[in-house]
């Protein structure tokens, strides 16, 4: 059996367990504990702390596994672990909170120097009324006209998909263009 | 009791000096969240380098500005340690001036468990099973 990973990163909130509960045909194997700071307790109640892993089987040979790293800073000595041997990653950002936008840029950088494998950036909760447009966070978040900035909504498939699909299709266009 | 002739005894205040040490702590992990590897390279933005005011440092790292030089090759040769090379590029940065980059030809050998098998032709292979099956769900 062969086994391939992506990793789906971003600040606390983004909503990276939501985009990998929303394909994993298995339920999201998920270290969720309960917030311990008030300030961080009003956006949510539990956050994940190791990692969340969801599964995706191709065929009998193949199986992507997709880990989704926790999202506070205190818990960054597991992304280096997270990224070994990635296809690619995502950075989930919360439309709705630019407070995060700072961190989000910062975790992109962090993932870019940890691996040199293709990347798309997720502008998660675009259904909610007061989410920012996708033009004004790609300037806020200062993303570069080349990267994919792809709207995104968690908890719908659909749109989950096309954020994988953006990803594999850029890293087959990185291995035709011999990098 | 006088100090010894060999020494000068100076006095300082010590919340001074917890003070400054916190406050440049912090400033140390702020530089670090923004800029976290120095192997990365320098681009300029689109936004043309006119009518800005840099210091002399700030010329010295922007006269070395190249996607070949990676940051920490940039304050190697301007005798820069890490901090003060940080804090110049954070200041290029926020000014919109620069942007980071992986800097061209750096070779990072592939992980190889990235892939299980080394044979392009089956890496490919593999990433279309994936878009099909992505595709299909």
């Amino acid at each position: 059996m062969q086994t391939v990973k992506m990793v789906v990163t971003g600040p606390f909130s983004a909503g990276k367990t939501e985009f990998i509960q929303s394909v994993s045909e298995i339920d999201v194997v998920s270290t969720e504990r309960k917030i311990s700071s008030p300030a961080e307790r009003s956006v949510k109640e539990a956050t994940t702390v190791a990692m969340d892993f969801g599964r995706i089987t191709v065929d009998e040979d193949l199986v992507l596994y997709l880990f989704g790293t926790p999202g506070q800073k205190r818990f960054d000595f597991m992304w280096e672990i997270l990224s070994e041997g990635m296809l690619g990653f995502i950075v989930m950002v919360d439309s709705t909170r630019p407070e995060t936008f700072r961190e989000a840029r910062s975790i992109l950088e962090t993932f870019r120097a940890y691996a040199p494998t293709p990347y798309v950036v997720a502008a998660n909760k675009q259904d909610l009324g007061d989410a920012w447009e996708i033009d004004d966070m790609r300037h806020a978040l200062r993303l570069d006209s080349k990267v994919k900035f792809l709207p995104c909504v968690a908890t719908d498939k659909n749109t989950v998909k096309s954020v994988l699909l953006e990803l594999l299709y850029s890293i087959l266009a990185e291995m035709e263009s011999g990098g | 009791m006088l100090p010894p002739d060999d020494r000068i005894n100076v006095r300082l205040d010590l919340e001074n000096i917890i003070i400054e040490g916190s406050r440049q702590l912090r400033e140390w992990e702020q530089l670090q969240d923004e800029i976290p590897s120095l192997e990365m390279a320098l681009k300029f933005t689109d936004r043309p380098l006119k009518n800005v005011n840099l210091s002399v440092e700030e010329w010295r790292v922007v006269s070395y500005i190249n996607p070949k030089n990676s940051m920490k090759q940039i304050a190697q040769t301007n005798k820069m340690n890490d901090i003060e090379i940080r804090r110049i590029v954070y200041g290029l940065l926020q000014a919109g001036l620069v942007e980071i980059i992986r800097p061209e030809g750096m070779v990072i050998p592939q992980s190889p468990k990235t892939f299980p098998t080394q044979n392009k032709e089956e890496q490919k292979s593999l990433v279309n099973r994936l878009i099909s099956r992505i595709r299909a769900l």
